[in-house]
């Protein structure tokens, strides 16, 4: 009876191992941030690929009768403000518009590098903006 | 500033804590009783000294103190008075002290018990307790305090600091610690600064499914700890029979329980309010606060076998370390944003003394159960491979396998950004195709497990009860579904498991209930109602694998026949989606009764098959700093969801954006999780007769053992 328990226990155990793995490799998705992105190039086109940046408010266009939505990200928040030339990539989404886009707005878009060099994203996930780092409303100094 | 009170109260809850630690083990090393008592008197006053530094907080937020760092991140003038209580969890700092109030008050719960049956356990359970207990309020005392109030440094920040301007701030930042250090104070020659007004919770956080969903996830988890400081109590003080597993039943339930629901509710909540159409994305935060569950629900069936065979008390050691590390670092995960997630708070300084909590408890755990490993020895082999106890290892293998897969996937990132230098992610794919296929033998034997016996079950006995009535039924209703057009075979063999271990609950209920009727006579209903009360163990657990069941078909209508369109529509016109017609009229501004929101809300005709059905109105609210929410609007039968999603509009209303999705039998779903959590309060609650079986056999086994207490 043991002998059967082990060699069931085995054979279970390499179907899960199997089921992992190759769901693992199926559907991992490397996750780069913009420059990794423009530096790797074409090695990673037609790859499942996430990249994520700080949005830049001034590129963001909408055409909402073919749902069409284009816009840049940058790697850090302090090259949003920067005033030389910055690593960029642009983002093409087919969708509503998401509630979350704005400047500033940490954006995480999952989907494949076009041959152009823009990312075309099946999934755009907005990250709620960090609020522990952000300036509060208008000062208004007051001795205690 | 009235708040210093809280401030000085977590501080002295902080002292309380750690001489309760120290008394409890002195106490029990030099058997001294007074000094035992006074670490649990210590350790009762914690909780009164967080519940004023909680409603301190809460204070400041209703008052509008903007002095205050954490009443300005969360709460603003507009803020409904509401939320500015309910605020006190929407933010890190707050949400550790929410965390420290809860265990506090649990483990108030547990000094005040009777303790006479475990007296021997008492102290160290008391200092297991309170490590936990420290190590949280730790947190918020060093690095994550509510009570820092807001100064402008000379160069022109605005910083958060509890105690001011001070050259020790340089003086510890030079010394590595600058986590305290900036969490204390502030640079020499900042002062004291006042907005005018706070930022406001997040908008995805103003909803009541927001609102309940941390609570009850906090409940879950502080409630694992209770079982926890008592498995490691039986195994320093070397008493590991089943006392302590019977003393913590109803705690784990109930912490089981609580969980449950706050992975429904956040499931809800998703799907209320973040409208991308369904309820579960695999998101790192929400697996952590999955994975505890899965290995407390082994948990909670494996003890059922060291209770009736006295086998297995090795591997439930080990479960309930494992709980609650999952608790620890689910608590890890959502607070320090380690893995990058749709909810992950910004990065910050507890990440590394939670990892080294965690180590530490893991490492001193782990020993705790090699040294004592030769006490643990089952009483009883196992008698056959077909049998009640083989059919619970099995389930308790296929939990554990798929909370393996599930923290494969959900730590794979950090390592493989640690060791290939490449953050590699792991989406829904991953999980349904290694999730799904593992759920198949799990509800087969969520089903026929019941009707196994003991010991050595008889293939013949069990072949005919699992398939006399069963067999037909599930049968009928395979090929009732295939009739209808279902054809996906995954559908349709997940429905076959789920027909058939509905059908065995039912046929167990009557059976139950005619036997009952038989004997005493009575009504159908008295008996039913008896029967319940009678044996609420077995009784209630079935009804909590009815619960499943219910799920489980809308799991599978969802995930296999989810319908999804989306078109801009100028008014007048129309998009189909299945037999539906949905038609924009128009847009419109509607009162929101918040001063810093604004809601515009589509109005939409629907119609099913040409006939027309109802007005819909998605809206979306925009707040007065830039952000968002478009919640769905429902039109929802047990049949199916329509959800629709307003996407985008011209501001002069000609055009407008719907998302438009089918969820068939996604109500199934919440009236599962519903009968689910019915299910659990019926086994859990306190019942006489039950009370008195367990005492005669734990007489009855400790007579046997020849021991007196």
């Amino acid at each position: 009876m043991r002998a059967k328990f082990i060699i069931g226990g085995v054979v279970v155990a390499a179907a899960v191992v199997y089921l992992i793995v190759s769901s693992i490799s199926s559907s991992a998705q490397y996750y780069l941030t913009v420059k990794e992105l423009r530096g790797k190039g074409q090695a990673m086109a037609g790859r499942n690929l996430r990249v994520s940046g700080y949005v830049v408010g001034d590129s963001i266009a909408y055409t909402p009768q073919a749902s069409s939505l284009s816009f840049d990200i940058v790697d850090t928040h302090e090259e949003l403000s920067a005033t030389t030339k910055v690593d960029t990539i642009k983002i093409l989404y087919t969708g509503p518009k998401p509630d979350l886009l704005q400047h500033e707005a940490q954006a995480i878009a999952e989907g494949k590098l076009n041959p152009d060099g823009t990312f075309t994203a099946n999934n755009l996930l907005l990250k709620c903006p960090t609020r522990y780092e952000d300036q509060l409303p208008t000062p208004t100094p007051s001795a205690k | 500033m009235v708040t210093d009170i809280g401030l000085i109260a977590v501080l002295l809850a902080f002292a309380a804590g750690i001489y309760s630690i120290v008394a409890a083990v002195y106490g029990a090393q030099s058997r001294r009783d007074d000094w035992v008592t006074s670490a649990r008197n210590a350790a009762l006053v914690v909780a009164p000294l967080l519940t004023l530094a909680s409603l301190m907080i809460v204070y400041s937020n209703l008052v509008g103190n903007y002095r205050l760092e954490y009443t300005a991140h969360v709460s603003s003038r507009a803020t409904p008075t509401a939320l500015k209580i309910t605020a006190l969890w929407g933010g890190q700092n707050g949400s550790l002290l929410f965390w420290s109030w809860l265990m506090s008050v649990f483990a108030a719960g547990v000094m005040l018990r009777k303790w006479d049956k475990n007296r021997d356990l008492m102290p160290y359970v008391i200092a297991v307790t309170e490590v936990i207990q420290v190590f949280f309020l730790a947190l918020v005392v060093l690095f994550a305090n509510p009570f820092a109030k807001l100064w402008q440094t000379p160069t022109g920040d605005i910083v958060g600091a509890v105690f001011g301007a001070s050259t020790l701030f340089a003086t510890l930042s030079s010394i590595g610690l600058s986590g305290i250090a900036q969490t204390w104070f502030a640079p020499v020659g900042s002062l004291p600064f006042t907005p005018a007004d706070g930022q406001g919770l997040a908008p995805l956080l103003r909803h009541p499914g927001m609102v309940a969903h941390p609570p009850f996830l906090y409940l879950g988890f502080v409630g694992f700890t209770i079982p926890y400081a008592f498995a490691m109590a039986a195994l320093i003080t070397g008493k590991t029979n089943d006392a302590w597993i019977r003393t913590t039943r109803r705690w784990t339930l109930m912490a089981w329980l609580f969980l449950g629901i706050g992975l429904l509710l956040g499931a809800r909540w998703a799907y209320d309010v973040l409208g991308w159409g369904g309820y579960w994305g695999w998101d790192a935060v929400e697996n952590a606060a999955l994975m505890p569950w899965i290995s407390g629900t082994a948990f909670l069936h494996s003890v059922m076998i060291q209770e009736k065979r006295g086998m297995l008390k090795i591997w439930n050691m080990f479960l309930i370390i494992l709980t609650f590390a999952q608790v620890v670092l689910g608590t890890f995960i959502t607070r320090t944003g380690v893995i990058s997630s749709v909810h992950s708070f910004a990065r910050s300084s507890i990440g590394v003394p939670f990892l080294v909590f965690t180590g530490v408890m893991l490492v001193g755990s782990v020993g705790l159960l090699l040294a004592r490993l030769g006490d643990l020895k089952s009483e009883n082999k196992l008698d056959s491979m077909l049998s009640r106890e083989s059919a619970f290892i099995a389930q308790n293998a296929l939990f554990l396998i798929i909370n393996l897969a599930v923290a494969i996937g959900t730590y794979f990132p950090i390592f493989s950004e640690l060791f290939a230098n490449n953050k590699i992610t792991v989406g829904p794919p991953y999980y349904d195709n290694v999730v799904g296929p593992l759920l198949a033998p799990l509800i087969l034997l969520m089903g026929i497990a019941p009707l196994i016996s003991w010991r050595a079950a008889s293939p013949q006995a069990l072949g005919r009860t699992a398939l006399t009535i069963p067999g037909p039924v599930t049968l009928t209703a395979v090929v009732i579904l295939f009739a209808l057009g279902i054809r996906n075979p995954w559908a349709l063999l997940g429905m076959t498991l789920i027909v058939y271990a509905g059908t065995i609950i039912v046929v167990e209920y009557v059976r139950g209930v005619r036997a009952r009727h038989r004997s005493t006579g009575e009504s159908w209903l008295a008996a039913l109602w008896n029967l319940i009360g009678r044996n609420r163990r077995r009784y209630g657990g079935y009804l909590v694998h009815a619960g499943v069941v219910l799920m489980g078909v809308g799991v599978i209508g969802t995930h296999v026949y989810q319908l999804e369109t989306q078109q801009a529509l100028a008014v007048g016109q129309s998009l189909s989606i299945g037999d539906y017609q949905v038609t924009f009229r128009r847009l419109e501004l509607v009162p929101s009764g918040q001063a810093d929101k604004r809601i515009i809300s589509a109005r939409v005709d629907v119609s099913q098959g040409g006939k027309p059905l109802a007005t819909m109105r998605p809206f979306q609210e925009q707040y007065t700093n830039g952000e968002r929410m478009t919640p769905p609007a429902l039109l929802g039968s047990m049949k199916e969801d329509l959800y629709v999603l307003l996407g985008g509009f011209e501001s002069d209303g000609s055009l407008a954006t719907f998302k438009v999705f089918i969820n068939p039998l996604v109500n199934w779903l919440w009236l599962g999780g519903i009968v689910f959590i019915l299910g659990t309060l019926v086994a859990a609650w306190p019942s006489a007769t039950e009370e008195r079986r367990a005492l005669s056999v734990e007489r009855g086994a400790l007579s046997a053992a020849g021991v007196a207490r």
